[in-house]
């Protein structure tokens, strides 16, 4: 069997596990209504861990994409309000901007060999204090086409809706899944994130890949950050404070490496679908703080730190 | 000439690195570059292979001046390379280290089973059946090596160096590796190969180049040299017929009181060992740089803890998993690079001189002011050691005197054993002799000393009796009147075959 998919038959394990548990106790739980709004109110984090994942597994991190969320709210939200622009304008503009923004960081890391967590931690600042700029208040969208969008869904038998949101974040987690695993883009990832010194011998561009991944990061926070603010219908510039690490946590209970060079897409899907079963639980309960979720995760956390660790053991002894 | 240089150097600040070198590579051979350690090999392959730019001089491939400026156009040109440590990804399957690159495609998207066909097809001819699929690293160096020549071989075709395939592998592994070298050999290619491993260049080589200082020495036929003549070359001295008179007390103590090391090493860096070290004896340890001095010594010591056998002294077993319980059995090890492994160059004569010690002892229990001074004044005025006070930070220090304090600073832990590689490298001739008189009179308090170098005048002068090393295995022991350079330099050159019959 191969070693490196471990972590994610772990993680396959450990949802189902956590979804058994939760179904013995409260048996409405598996109900597609609950599978809908799962993915309905997690769509956002699904499809920032999207980006994330790719970023993981090149070795990077990307500290801003938290930033670049309440950004992007509060750049639509404004622009809706200021101008008569219809919103799929107002997308089109603010994802050429993230994508931009995220190429301009990946580009610094490669030509100023530096270590993503600085360039992109001061990333995080610059687009926070973009937001801030644009203004401090939370400004409320009111526009027909977002009704429209959260009107958007598929009734499922069982009444549970399958949301236009859902939707964009399955369809990222497809999109990603074939970038990363179909496409010598996806390819020359892996290789970096195994070696890059290595990867450049083998002749891997390793300059243009890296603005590439970033750019892809910063194209997935922009599309998150329009999914939350047709979520909330307002853009707040202190809004999604620390979802860059939800982010990178729901990566690594999805089983990719935090050192780089190893994962599956498809696990951080199940990694970002296990937090938020976390979170329905404790709903569901009524009497639990929702501090437990930030526990539950950081003890899965430690968990799958542990096996990777255990795992590098292994592949190193054999 | 499939590939030949003229008149090629180059040059680094200080050293000149290749002085005007002819080089020549026909098809269908394999042609060994050797030399000592710093004769120039590494930099004449990245020269090459476009890993350096060339100060003067031509590469030519086929007759045609080429200017490779980096590894991926030399690969371009025909030059492919495989290095000791397999320069692929562990992490990817062995199909995508095969196709990286160049998988096949269609509307963007790879199709891995035409990507998984076409590894297939590279690996053809090699004698490997393993799934393609599989991540690189499930298999072993031996293969991943092999998957590095095919994608080399693929890539290039024309030229395949390699440098220092076989370090890393075993016996078996090696004939594997090297009936695919014969095999390539056969299909055209002109295989550059390196390696410190004599038996195995005579074995696989049809020409041999040997570079010393930087300079081409000479080039001939595999089969018209033997090993004499080519360590000589390497060496680049003739051998001495006269035996110097040579002084040495006699060993104090007696097989009771030895530490007795059995069967010790270690796979793929030292073959398995028996050593018997006697009180007050100095042994020597000779053999060509890689040959697996410090290979021995790093295992004596646990600073690469042995995976076999058992060592004893008069009171029972001795531990050597660490450095650490090696200290505390009272061994000591004095390393080949002082400027890495040794001196600490900001910290003080006195402060480097206690290091061990204070180690030993654990820092829980500071060695007092007056007792650290006390004791750095004694080492500074036994040794001689040159510097204004105990408190000049080393670093500043020459090379000789830096080597007096890492030799005071084990001496200070007042060690049973003391392991010494190469104490006189790059010192002067007055610090030579005088570490040389060092080591006879701590012997004679009742010390063991081994003593590893590749200056054999001195390995003969100091040693009771002196050990062979040779391709990772000790291969001879030489006591009594057959301590002498001559003697030593021909067990270095002795194929396996003749060696029972010397020693």
């Amino acid at each position: 069997m191969n070693i490196r998919a471990l972590p994610l038959y772990a993680t396959i394990a450990i949802f189902l596990l956590a979804y058994l548990i939760c179904y013995m106790q409260f048996p409405a739980m598996l109900s597609t209504r609950v599978i809908g709004n799962l993915l309905t109110d997690n769509a956002y984090l699904g499809i920032v861990a999207v980006g994330m994942t790719v970023v993981i597994i090149s070795g990077g991190i990307d500290l801003s994409v938290g930033s670049v969320i309440a950004f992007s709210g509060v750049f639509i939200a404004v622009l809706l309000r200021e101008t008569g622009m219809h919103p799929l304008a107002a997308f089109a503009l603010l994802l050429a901007i993230t994508t931009l923004f995220g190429a301009a960081m990946g580009g610094m890391i490669h030509l100023l060999a530096m270590p993503p967590f600085i360039v992109t931690l001061a990333g995080m600042f610059l687009a926070r204090g973009a937001g801030y700029m644009l203004t401090i208040d939370s400004v409320p969208i009111d526009h027909a086409f977002y009704e429209t969008m959260q009107r958007a869904y598929y009734l499922m038998p069982g009444k549970g809706r399958l949301t236009l949101l859902g939707v964009t974040m399955l369809a990222s987690v497809i999109l990603g899944m074939i970038l990363l695993h179909r496409t010598k883009f996806g390819t020359n990832v892996y290789a970096i994130g195994g070696g890059e010194a290595t990867a450049r011998l083998m002749g891997v561009a390793v300059g243009r890949t890296t603005v590439l991944i970033y750019a892809f990061s910063g194209f997935m926070a922009g599309l998150a950050g329009i999914v939350f603010s047709v979520y909330t219908s307002a853009g707040y510039p202190l809004a999604t404070v620390g979802v860059e690490l939800n982010a990178i946590a729901a990566v690594v209970i999805g089983g990719t490496l935090l050192t780089g060079g190893s994962g599956y897409m498809f696990g951080t899907l199940i990694g970002v679908l296990t937090m938020g079963l976390i979170q329905t639980y404790i709903v569901f309960d009524g009497t639990l703080s929702s501090w437990w979720t930030k526990i539950v995760i950081g003890a899965l956390l430690l968990m799958f730190i542990l096996l990777q660790k255990g795992l590098l053991r292994l592949r190193i002894s054999h | 000439m499939l590939l030949s240089t003229r008149d090629l150097t180059k040059s680094f600040p200080g050293t000149i690195a290749l002085d005007r070198v002819n080089f020549g590579l026909k098809a269908g051979e394999v042609h060994a570059l050797l030399g000592e350690n710093g004769a120039g090999k590494s930099t004449l392959i990245k020269c090459l292979t476009g890993a350096y730019r060339r100060d003067s001089g031509d590469i030519l491939f086929e007759g045609k001046p080429i200017f490779p400026q980096s590894t991926l156009e030399a690969q371009a040109i025909g030059i492919g390379t495989v290095y000791q440590e397999v320069n692929l990804l562990p992490n990817l399957t062995v199909a995508e280290n095969l196709t990286l690159g160049h998988q096949p495609t269609r509307f963007g998207m790879i199709r891995p089973r035409a990507m998984q066909a076409l590894a297939q097809e590279m690996l053809a001819g090699y004698g490997l059946d393993i799934d393609v699929r599989r991540p690189l690293e499930s298999y072993s160096v031996a293969v991943q090596q092999i998957v590095a020549i095919a994608r080399a071989v693929h890539l290039s075709g024309r030229v395949l160096i390699l440098d220092e395939p076989t370090a890393s592998l075993d016996a078996r592994e090696v004939q594997m590796l090297f009936d695919v070298v014969r095999d390539l050999r056969g299909r055209g290619l002109g295989i550059i190969f390196i390696s410190h491993f004599l038996d195995q260049v005579f074995e696989i080589s049809d020409s041999l180049t040997i570079l010393r200082n930087g300079r081409h020495i000479a080039t001939h036929p595999a089969a018209d040299v033997d090993r004499m003549q080519l360590i000589t070359l390497m060496l680049g001295r003739e051998l001495e017929e006269e035996t110097s008179v040579r002084y040495r007390p006699e060993v104090t103590g007696t097989s009771a009181d030895a530490i007795r090391f059995t069967g010790v090493g270690r796979r793929g860096r030292i073959a398995p060992f028996d050593l018997t070290v006697r009180k007050g004896e100095v042994i020597g340890m000779a053999g060509l740089l890689g040959s697996g001095r410090t290979e021995s010594a790093e295992v004596l010591f646990g600073a690469v803890p042995s995976d076999s056998g058992t060592v004893e002294d008069a009171n029972g077993a001795v531990d050597l998993r660490n450095p650490r319980s090696a200290i505390a059995a009272g061994f000591a090890f004095a390393p080949e690079d002082r400027k890495t492994d040794g001196i600490i160059a900001e910290l003080s004569v006195r402060e480097n001189i206690i290091l061990a010690l204070q180690a030993r002892q654990g820092w829980a229990r500071p060695i007092p002011q007056a007792e650290q001074q006390r004791m750095a004044d004694d080492y500074i005025a036994r040794l001689d050691i040159r510097t204004p006070d105990a408190e000049k930070p080393v670093g500043l220090l020459s090379g000789g005197n830096q080597q007096k304090v890492i030799l005071a600073r084990w001496l200070a832990t007042n060690p049973r054993f003391l392991i010494l590689d190469e104490p006189t490298r790059g010192i002067d001739v007055g610090a030579h002799a005088e570490i040389l008189r060092l080591i006879e009179d701590v012997v004679a308090q009742g010390m063991s000393i081994l003593v590893i170098s590749s200056e054999l005048e001195e390995l003969v002068a100091v040693s009771h009796r002196v050990i062979v090393v040779r391709d990772r295995r000790h291969v001879s022991e030489l006591t009594g009147a057959d301590v002498s350079p001559d003697t030593i330099l021909r067990a270095i050159a002795a194929p396996h075959t003749t060696l029972e019959a010397m020693a």
